[in-house]
């Protein structure tokens, strides 16, 4: 490796030599200098998913060959001088519920065990095209139902900060992946949180940006109205990047908002000054406010509350807010998701592929169907489905589905008001803790699914509204880190980063280090440390 | 089984019968509603599917405008109203020709509601109230091999094609129709003649019933008369000709009355029809009825049309059925029977495509309903299956107008042409079927039949001018009918008589 030394100079962290240390935006300046190649960088990762990932099971899938030949192309393609997209030769990892063409996509579950598909997700497609590098496929709670990837049908990944612990859900694969330097980067997609809470427990930057503003297109679906995809990184610079890389209209998405992108990777960088002046911030009280602390923990709020002062130094003018529907919040999820799943996941019957259970001319097509679905899903999913199939069906519908969609009217109201303000009084963005607790240990919450719920409180508002939120890191409690979370109003995606930036300016100024440093070190292991 | 039947009307002295219509079409747009597959009808199986109109995960829809526009059109056609906003909704349950587990199809949110449609029956007019238009999508087909019926029960095993998963599908519901009496099966018949014309019309699909383009559930019920309060119905499926829709709706209501006659009651349920024995048996009671946990479709948008679009499309309607009747009628002069007997044996489009490709209007009726009408009989065909082109029919009235053939020998022509030899003119000159003129041929032919009958000659020259029908006839056997009768006539008086 021959990039050793200078990383003062390009801001790289100073853990040495390996190239999986480097973020990604200054990874793309060594890449674009020829300091290094895609394949220098593909092959670090590579060896490091070899050492680390038995123990982290970040991924279910690594393909390995197609990812050295993808960076070997990148690399002619630069030796030939050929003008490249600043993302060429950057590996990432795609949690498995993003389709891709002949890669097994798995959504986690067994029932789409062998499922090699024939086509790729617009974001996949926009990935390659951008000539990043595919380095594998990352675990999840099964069909992004969980906080954990304690429902995977592969067995759980573990948080690089504790193995004994969540890395969070339900994209925990792309969480352990990149807080364990398994990969620069991820895609997440988030539902009711599955972005946020696993940033925050692994002290990485995750964006849930606008519904209707990433493509869903190839994204198996969970809750047809509240999926997004977004960005998981070690930077909100590079989550910006990597949102910049996959936003944008699609025409395959009827929900897909023909807009352009505000400026994100502008506004990253433009946050990092750390200048909040005038820019008005709203701690919601509903969420780990006065009167509303249950279940919150205290080295979370304390956290919280240094990000809260944090902001006011900065300039931000920092007020409470009352969202008082957002109390209902985790009732009204729990009815919409599950109901959408219900629907979702019916075509999961053993016809068209994935497994099949049953077909021995001893069962009728009812018990097949039945059979494979009774087999290929696990216990989570079944409980959200027949969650789903009870409250949407007749008899049933108004005071259920009908009751929860009147409350996601009225917790869009709540973010309306807040940011409203014709008069100019209005909130730029809102802050909460991104989730109540820190990881909690493997195992504690699987047999209690209330439990496993709360860990989705902070994040339900915004998913529901289908406005942006970010999670930034802001600190540790007893040493696992805690998120600050940050909404806007929709297609104000470029808010979330500018604030979130400055907050991890300012941290890591505080700090020294990025929050991340302590594991890249540890990770690399004793025989790599220089 | 055979069901008891009580004869047709008989029932009627003592019941009235309700029907009501849901009529499927599958409309005739290049693409599937939801996704780019092409809609050509036969194709190779699974050769028109991609990932969205096969469910694959994570594919999403995105809605047919051209299908849209077609569904407002047909509502506009029938006197609906366009709603101004309205939604897909998923309608669940589980069968392998629905790729996804629901079938996207539209609930409480129509696009057209409150429309209607008059249609005749025996100089009656019936109003048919229209409750609502919807757009949805079709399912793919099942083919279960190795069993007796082609039906699941007894099968080997079954094939699945999804050509026609997607393809988009305008259901057209009528509110019911009371107070048709015994006209019942004839007025749920003609309502289905009149869609299908309208249909036509527009162009918005093709309607071909054999290709299941077109195909409508019949509901009938029977109440006592005087009752007041309506029977329990029975909503016979996928009845695929006009036929078979009377049939349907006459089998229904002579079972029905045979079952309440026995003091048993009705069950609400879903019967199929049997084309070959005109009956109909039991499906799926809906007494154990799926509940389909109908919700908004949330990966589409809100089909919101615009009004001035709207307007626009209403003012840009072609000229609907019933209005080209009236106004045909009155061009072409014709009596209110007349017009009816057109309609009746379906060559009213055909007579109408004649006349404007250049034939008289008489000419042209005379054409379709007499030896066409003759040889589609013969070959047990609509008239519209016919291989022949109203402008092939105009240019045979066109060849015996101009004395080119005469009537016999455009019969000849019209064989040629339904034998796919070529248009009529093409076909005369094949086949050599133009009128003879006073040729060396025909005047040796006539020479010949003089010397070969002495006795008819003397017979015509003694004064019984009749007798040189006979001559005439030999002529034309000579020539192979292809002389002019009264040329022949003609040159035989100059020679016996001049």
């Amino acid at each position: 490796m021959s990039i050793d030394g200078g990383g003062a100079a390009t801001g790289r962290p100073s853990t040495g030599g390996d190239l999986t240390t480097l973020d990604v935006a200054t990874l793309t300046e060594v890449l674009h200098k020829g300091e290094a190649g895609a394949v220098d960088v593909t092959r670090s990762y590579l060896d490091r998913i070899t050492a680390e990932d038995p123990r982290l099971a970040a991924y279910l899938y690594v393909d390995s060959e197609t990812a050295i030949a993808t960076a070997t192309a990148v690399d002619e393609a630069r030796a030939r001088g050929e003008e490249l997209g600043p993302l060429a030769g950057v590996p990432i990892a795609l949690k498995d519920v993003v389709v891709t063409a002949g890669i097994p996509t798995t959504s986690g579950s067994r029932i789409l065990e062998g499922w090699h598909p024939p086509y790729d997700a617009t974001l996949a497609a926009r990935l390659k095209a951008a000539g990043t590098v595919l380095l594998g496929k990352t675990n999840m709670d099964e069909f992004a139902m969980g906080s954990s990837t304690e429902s995977s049908a592969y067995g759980p990944s573990r948080n690089p900060w504790d193995h004994d612990r969540i890395p969070g859900g339900s994209s925990g694969g792309s969480s352990a992946a990149v807080a364990g330097f398994l990969a620069p980067w991820a895609i997440g997609t988030d539902t009711g949180g599955s972005i946020r809470q696993p940033a925050a427990v692994t002290g990485l930057v995750g964006h849930k940006p606008t519904y209707g503003s990433v493509s869903r297109y190839g994204l198996i679906a969970f809750s047809s109205s509240l999926d997004q995809a977004g960005p998981m990184a070690r930077t909100v610079l590079d989550a910006a990047l990597l949102h910049e890389a996959i936003g944008g209209h699609d025409p395959c998405d009827s929900t897909s908002i023909d807009a352009p992108l505000p400026p994100l990777a502008e506004c990253a960088r433009r946050g990092a000054d750390g200048d909040l002046s005038g820019v008005r911030v709203g701690v919601v009280r509903e969420l780990g406010g006065e009167g509303h602390r249950d279940g919150y923990e205290d080295g979370v709020l304390a956290r919280f509350a240094e990000a809260v002062a944090l902001l006011e130094s900065l300039g931000a003018e920092v007020r409470e807010v009352s969202c008082p529907a957002f109390d209902l919040a985790l009732p009204a999820y729990y009815l919409i998701a599950p109901s959408e799943a219900s629907s979702n996941l019916a075509r999961f019957d053993g016809v068209r592929y994935g497994i099949r259970i049953g077909d021995d001319g001893a069962h009728d097509l009812d018990e097949v169907m039945a059979l494979t679905r009774e087999r290929g899903f696990g216990a989570e999913v079944k409980r959200r489905i027949i969650l789903g199939t009870y409250a949407l069906s007749s008899g049933y519908y108004e005071a259920y589905y009908g009751q929860a969609q009147k409350v996601r009217t009225l917790i869009g109201r709540d973010f309306a008001a807040a940011f409203g303000g014709a008069d100019g009084t209005g909130l730029d963005v809102l802050v909460s803790p991104t989730t109540p607790t820190v990881a909690f240990p493997l195992g504690a919450r699987v047999d209690d699914p209330i439990a496993m719920y709360a860990a989705d409180l902070c994040t339900l508002p915004a998913s529901l509204a289908g406005v942006p939120a970010i999670s930034v890191p802001c600190g540790l409690a007893d040493g696992l880190p805690v998120g600050l979370q940050i909404m806007a109003p929709a297609l104000a995606d470029d808010r979330c980063y500018r604030v979130a930036a400055a907050v991890e300016a300012a941290q890591d100024a505080a700090r020294g280090h990025r929050l991340l440093e302590p594991l890249a070190a540890r990770a690399v292991g004793p025989e790599h440390t220089p | 089984m055979t069901d008891r039947l009580v004869d047709f009307d008989e029932v009627l002295t003592r019941y009235e019968p309700l029907i009501g219509l849901e009529t499927h079409v599958e409309l005739g747009t290049a693409s599937k509603m939801f996704c780019g597959c092409a809609t050509t009808f036969g194709a190779e199986p699974n050769t028109q599917t991609c990932e969205v109109c096969l469910g694959m995960p994570g594919s999403l829809p995105v809605a047919n405008a051209a299908a849209i526009e077609a569904t407002i059109r047909i509502g506009l056609a029938l006197g609906c109203r366009i709603a101004t906003w309205c939604r897909f909704a998923r309608k669940n349950y589980f069968y392998p020709d629905i790729p996804k587990g629901f079938q996207t199809s539209q609930y409480d949110e129509p696009l057209c509601t409150a429309g209607h449609l008059d249609v005749e029956v025996d100089g009656e007019t019936y109003r048919i109230e229209i409750e609502r238009v919807h757009l949805e999508e079709d399912t793919g087909k099942n083919l279960h091999v190795g069993g007796a019926t082609g039906r699941i029960h007894g099968a080997d095993h079954s094939l699945i094609d999804y050509n026609r998963a997607g393809i988009p599908l305008v259901e057209i519901v009528t509110r019911p129709i009371p107070l048709t009496g015994a006209k019942a099966p004839e007025v749920a018949k003609a309502y289905v003649t009149e869609l299908r014309e309208i249909l036509l019309a527009l162009g918005v699909s093709e309607v071909r019933m054999e290709q299941g383009n077109l195909r409508s559930d019949v509901n009938t019920s029977l109440a006592p008369i005087g009752s007041l309060e309506w029977g329990t119905r029975t909503e016979t499926k996928n009845v695929n000709s006009l036929r078979s829709v009377e049939r349907a709706v006459r089998y229904e209501i002579r079972r029905q009355a045979a079952v309440l006659d026995a003091g048993a009651r009705i069950v609400q349920e879903t019967r199929h029809f049997h084309e070959d024995t005109g009956s109909t048996s039991p499906g799926r009671s809906k007494e154990e009825a799926t509940d389909y946990r109908y919700f908004p479709e949330p990966d589409l948008v809100p089909i919101a049309p615009d009004p001035e679009w709207v307007e626009k499309l209403a003012a840009g309607l072609p000229e609907l059925p019933a209005a080209r009747r009236v106004r045909l009628r009155e061009e072409w002069g014709l009596s209110d029977t007349e017009m009816a007997w057109l309609v009746n044996a379906g060559a009213l489009g055909l007579v109408a495509d004649t006349v404007a490709a250049g034939a008289s209007p008489s000419d042209a009726r005379k054409w379709w309903l007499g030896e066409l009408a003759r040889r589609a009989n013969d070959a047990g065909q609509e008239l519209t299956e016919l291989p022949v082109t109203p402008g092939q029919v105009a240019e045979l009235t066109r060849l015996v107008a101009e004395g080119t053939v005469n009537d016999q020998l455009a019969r000849q022509a019209l064989d040629g042409v339904l034998a796919g030899e070529g248009d009529p003119a093409e076909v005369v000159q094949a086949r050599g079927l133009a009128v003879m003129g006073e040729s060396d041929e025909l005047v040796s032919a006539v020479d010949a039949a003089i010397a070969g009958a002495p006795d008819v000659v003397a017979k015509v020259q003694g004064g019984k001018v009749q007798a040189l029908g006979a001559l005439v006839g030999a002529v034309m056997k000579q020539t192979r009918g292809k002389a002019d009768a009264a040329t022949v006539k003609r040159m035989l008086e100059e020679r016996l008589l001049g």
